[in-house]
C-alpha cells in the first residue's frame, strides 16, 4: 500500500510540475498577479511530494521490500544497512527519481530564496523549472516506473554485488546530480531573462550562487569518481576520457566558464549574451550527458542503461530544451545590449580570454566524444577515439589557462597596466621558476612535464598569493595584514579556488612524470626494486572474508634498510555474484603513494606481482576538493547571501533602469 | 550512475600485462607496452588491450610482443592490426580522410574564437560619461574617509 502511495505522490508531483509550468508562465506573459504567485507554492508543493515519493522507495530497500522489482534487483537481506540506502540510487529508475527530486529542491530553493526577485522574472524561472520537472517525471513515470510491484515476491534479492559496496562509490552520484540538476536552475534563470527581454548586473548577481552550487558539486563528484578509479581498479589511473566521464566533465568545464562569465555581467554589464548562452549549454551539456549514459549511444565501459525507448526519450527531452532555449536566445539575443567599455588589457579581457579556453576546450572534448558517432553515420567509417586524442587536444588549454590565470586575477577591471600587475606577480613568477628549475635539476632526463607542471601548478599556487596580498592595498604590514583579514570570503574562495587548481596541476603532471611501475613475479621470501624501495614478499595466505574467499600476501616495503610500510593486497572472490576482484593496497604518502597488487598464482611458482610509486596523486583530488572548498567560502560570502535574498539589488536595478 | 555496471568492464579487467607474457628485453617491452595502450580491445567497451584482462586482449599483447620480437617496427604492428581489425583498434585516430576536421577542431576553434573575442573587445562601445569636478570632489572625499577608516 505504502509503495503505492509512492507511485501516487509521484503522479501528483506531475500534475503539481504542470500547473507550475503553465500557470505562472501565462500570468507573467498576461501580468495576472494571482497566477505568478502559483509558482512558489507549487515548487515547494513538489519538493515535499517528491521527498515523500523518495523516502518510500528508501523504506523499501530499508526493509527489503521484494515485492518491488527494483528493490529485488538491486538489493539484498545481507547487504549493510548503508548500501540499502544507498543502493536506491545504484541503478537506473532510483537514480532518475532522485534527479527529479533534487530538481525540485532546486526549484524550492529558488522559490524560498528568490522571495525578493521581481515577481514576473521569479514566475518564468519557476515555470521554466517547473518545465523541466514535467519532462524528467514523465519520463520517469513511463518509461523507468521505479514502483512496480512483482507478483510472485522472491525470498531475497539479486543485487549484492561487493563492488557497489564502496563509499567513494555510493556517494559520487548524489554529488554529480546536484550538479548536473543544479545547472537547470541557472538554465531557468537564463530562459527566464530572454522571456523578459532584460539581462543587467542583478541577474549576474542572482545567477552566480546557483552556478557556483552547481560546479562545486560537479567537482565534487568528478573527483569522488576520479579517486574511486584510482584506488579500487587496480592500476592506478584516475582518468580515462571515457564518454561517460566526459559527460560530467563538458558541463564542469561549461559551468567554470560561467561562473567567470557572470562575474563580468555583475560587475560591468559586459558579456550578457554569450554568459546567457553559456547558461543554456551548461544545462544542454547536462542533458546530451544523460542521454549519452543512459542510451547507450557510445559503448562506453560504464554501460548503463542500453534502453533505445528511453534514449529516444531523453533525446527528445535534450532536443526540446536545448532547441528550445536556442530558438529563443536567437530571437532575443540582439536585445541585449552591453554597457561597460573597457580597455584591451583589463580584467574583462582575461575572462573574455578565460572563457575562451574553457568553452572551447569543452566543444573538443565534446567533438571527440561523439565523433565515431558522426564518423559512422556520415562516413560510414568505425574508429575509436580515445586518450591519445584528448591527451593531445585538450591539455593546451589547460597549459593556456594556468599561463593567464595568476595575471588575470591580478588585472584591475576596465583599464590596466600590465607593468603595475607585473610588479605584484613577479614573486610569484620566480618562485615558479626557481621551483620548476629545482625540479629540472633533481629529475633526470625522462621529460619536461615535471618541470612545466611545477613550473605551472606553483605559478598557480603563489599567483593566488599574490592575488590576496595584492588585495590589501599600500601601507604599513600591519595596515595591510588587517586588510586581509577583512576582505570579503568570496576574495578567499577566488584564491583557494585558483589554488586549488594548482594543486591538481601539480598531481597530474609529477604523477604522470615520475610514476614507477614494475611488473614481475615475486616469489615468497624474493625481494624486488621498486624505484629507491625494496619490496619484499613475505608471504601468501588464504582469507576467509564474510562473503568471499581469497589470497593476500605480506608485502614489506623498505627504504635503505628502514621499514616504509607493511602493505598486504589482497585477491578475492564473491561466490555469490561470481566475481573476482582485486584489491589494491596504497600507502598513501604526501609525496608518493605506494600502490601493490597482487596478482594470479604462476604455474612456474611465484606470484604475478605489479607495484607502482605514483608521486603526488594525492594532490589531484586534494586540489579538487580545494577548487570545491573556495566555492564554498564565496557562497558563504556575505554579498552572496544578500543577493540571494537580492534585496537590494532590485533597488540597484530601479537605480540603473 | 557511470558507476553501475562499470566494475564489470573494468575493475576485474584491471590487470594488464602479465609477467609471462612480457618480453625479456626491457627496451622492446616498453615499446610494446606504449603500443598496448593505443590499441583498442575490439571485444571490450572502449578499453586498450593495455588496461583489459579480456582473453583477446592477452592475445593481441601476445601477438604485439611476437611482432616486435621479430623485428616489426612500432607501425608494421599497428598496420597488422588495422588490416586485421579495421581502424576500430586504434585509440588514436588517423589523420586521414574527416578525421582531418576531428584533429583540426580545436585549433580551429580556438583561432575562431580568439578572433571574434578580439573583434568583441575592440568594437567600440559607449564609454561612460566622465565625472564632473563636483562628482569628482565627492568621490575623493568617500575614498579619503574610506582609507581612514580602513586605516584607523
Amino acid at each position: 500500500m505504502l509503495v503505492e502511495f509512492g507511485h501516487f505522490t509521484l503522479l501528483l508531483a506531475l500534475i503539481v510540475s504542470l500547473v507550475q509550468t503553465t500557470v505562472p508562465l501565462y500570468g507573467a506573459y498576461k501580468g495576472y498577479g494571482p497566477w505568478m504567485a502559483i509558482a512558489r507554492p507549487a515548487a515547494v508543493l513538489q519538493l515535499i511530494l517528491l521527498s515523500v515519493s523518495f523516502s518510500i522507495l528508501m523504506y523499501a530497500f530499508v526493509v527489503s521490500d521484494f515485492s518491488v522489482a527494483l528493490v529485488v534487483k538491486n538489493s539484498h537481506t545481507l547487504k549493510p544497512m548503508l548500501y540499502k540506502i544507498t543502493g536506491v540510487w545504484g541503478n537506473h529508475e532510483g537514480s532518475m527519481l532522485l534527479w527529479c527530486l533534487i530538481l525540485a529542491l532546486f526549484g524550492a530553493l529558488v522559490a524560498l530564496f528568490g522571495r525578493h526577485l521581481p515577481t514576473t522574472f521569479i514566475a518564468r524561472v519557476l515555470g521554466v523549472q517547473g518545465s523541466i520537472g514535467v519532462a524528467f517525471l514523465s519520463f520517469l513515470i513511463f518509461t523507468s516506473n521505479p514502483f512496480l510491484r512483482l507478483q510472485f515476491p522472491p525470498f531475497d534479492g539479486t543485487g549484492l554485488n561487493p563492488m557497489l559496496q564502496d563509499p567513494g562509490l555510493a556517494f559520487h552520484p548524489p554529488f554529480l546530480y546536484f550538479g548536473y540538476v543544479g545547472l537547470s536552475t541557472t538554465f531557468s534563470f537564463a530562459v527566464a531573462a530572454l522571456l523578459e527581454g532584460r539581462v543587467n548586473a542583478a541577474w549576474g548577481r542572482w545567477v552566480r550562487p546557483w552556478t557556483l552550487l552547481a560546479w562545486l558539486n560537479l567537482t565534487v563528484g568528478i573527483a569522488l569518481g576520479s579517486w574511486w578509479a584510482y584506488y579500487e581498479l587496480g592500476w592506478g589511473g584516475f582518468w580515462f576520457w571515457d564518454p561517460v566521464e566526459n559527460a560530467s566533465f563538458m558541463p564542469w568545464l561549461i559551468s567554470a566558464a560561467l561562473l567567470h562569465s557572470a562575474i563580468v555581467v555583475e560587475k560591468r554589464e559586459v558579456l550578457k549574451v554569450w554568459t546567457i548562452l553559456l547558461a543554456i549549454l551548461a544545462f544542454g551539456f547536462s542533458l546530451i550527458g544523460t542521454f549519452i549514459v543512459r542510451s547507450g549511444v557510445l559503448t562506453s565501459v560504464h554501460a548503463f542503461a542500453n534502453d533505445p525507448e528511453r534514449g529516444v526519450y531523453l533525446l527528445g527531452i535534450a532536443g526540446f530544451f536545448i532547441g528550445g532555449a536556442l530558438i529563443l536566445f536567437s530571437i532575443r539575443a540582439g536585445t541585449l545590449k552591453a554597457n561597460g567599455a573597457f580597455a584591451f588589457v583589463s580584467r574583462e579581457s582575461a575572462l573574455i580570454l578565460n572563457n575562451v579556453l574553457l568553452a572551447v576546450s569543452a566543444f573538443v572534448v565534446f567533438i571527440g566524444t561523439i565523433w565515431p558517432l558522426i564518423a559512422e553515420m556520415a562516413f560510414g567509417r568505425t574508429l575509436s577515439v580515445g586518450p591519445p586524442f584528448f591527451d593531445a587536444s585538450f591539455t593546451p588549454f589547460m597549459i593556456g589557462l594556468a599561463v593567464i590565470l595568476p595575471i588575470g586575477s591580478i588585472l584591475p577591471w576596465k583599464r590596466a597596466k600590465l607593468g603595475r600587475t607585473a610588479i605584484l606577480a613577479w614573486p610569484a613568477f620566480l618562485l615558479a621558476a626557481l621551483l620548476a628549475m629545482f625540479v629540472w635539476s633533481i629529475g633526470s632526463d625522462r621529460s619536461l612535464l615535471a618541470p612545466i607542471g611545477t613550473a605551472l601548478g606553483s605559478w598557480l599556487i603563489f599567483g593566488s598569493l599574490a592575488d590576496l596580498i595584492s588585495r590589501t592595498g599600500r601601507g604599513s604590514a600591519a595596515a595591510r595584514l588587517r586588510r586581509l583579514t577583512r576582505l570579503p570570503r568570496a576574495d578567499f574562495g577566488k584564491a583557494v579556488s585558483h589554488a586549488g587548481f594548482g594543486v591538481t596541476t601539480l598531481g597530474v603532471a609529477l604523477l604522470l612524470a615520475w610514476q614507477v611501475e614494475v611488473i614481475r613475479v615475486a616469489n615468497i621470501g624474493e625481494t624486488f626494486k621498486l624505484g629507491d624501495y625494496d619490496v619484499t614478499m613475505e608471504s601468501v595466505q588464504r582469507i576467509d572474508g564474510p562473503n568471499y574467499v581469497g589470497e593476500g600476501a605480506n608485502m614489506r616495503v623498505e627504504r635503505d634498510g628502514e621499514l616504509v610500510a607493511n602493505l598486504f593486497p589482497e585477491k578475492r572472490f564473491y561466490p555469490v555474484a561470481g566475481t573476482p576482484t582485486t584489491e589494491a593496497a596504497i600507502r598513501n604518502g604526501v609525496f608518493a603513494d605506494i600502490y601493490v597488487v597482487l596478482g594470479d598464482k604462476q604455474d612456474a611458482g611465484g606470484w604475478a606481482v605489479r607495484a607502482h610509486i605514483k608521486p603526488f596523486a594525492n594532490w589531484i583530488w586534494v586540489g579538487a576538493i580545494l577548487m570545491a572548498f573556495g566555492g564554498v567560502l564565496s557562497l558563504s560570502d556575505r554579498r552572496v547571501r544578500i543577493t540571494a535574498g537580492a534585496r537590494k539589488s532590485t533597488q540597484a536595478v530601479a537605480a540603473q533602469t | 550512475m557511470r558507476w553501475f555496471v562499470l566494475w564489470l568492464f573494468v575493475a576485474t579487467a584491471s590487470w594488464a600485462v602479465e609477467p609471462d607474457e612480457m618480453l625479456t628485453d626491457p627496451a622492446l617491452e616498453a615499446k610494446a607496452q606504449a603500443l598496448d595502450e593505443i590499441i583498442r580491445c575490439v571485444k571490450c567497451r572502449s578499453e586498450s588491450i593495455a588496461s583489459s584482462n579480456a582473453d583477446w586482449a592477452r592475445d593481441a599483447r601476445l601477438r604485439v610482443r611476437e611482432l616486435l620480437d621479430a623485428g616489426a617496427t612500432e607501425d608494421d604492428v599497428l598496420n597488422v592490426f588495422v588490416n586485421a581489425y579495421g581502424e576500430v583498434v586504434l585509440m588514436r585516430p588517423t589523420t586521414k580522410g574527416a578525421n582531418v576536421a576531428l584533429w583540426l577542431a580545436a585549433p580551429f576553434l580556438l583561432l575562431l574564437a580568439l578572433f571574434v573575442s578580439w573583434r568583441f573587445i575592440k568594437s567600440p562601445r559607449p564609454v561612460a560619461e566622465p565625472l564632473s569636478p563636483e562628482e569628482r570632489a565627492e568621490l575623493d572625499d568617500v575614498m579619503t574617509t574610506l582609507r581612514k577608516h580602513d586605516d584607523a
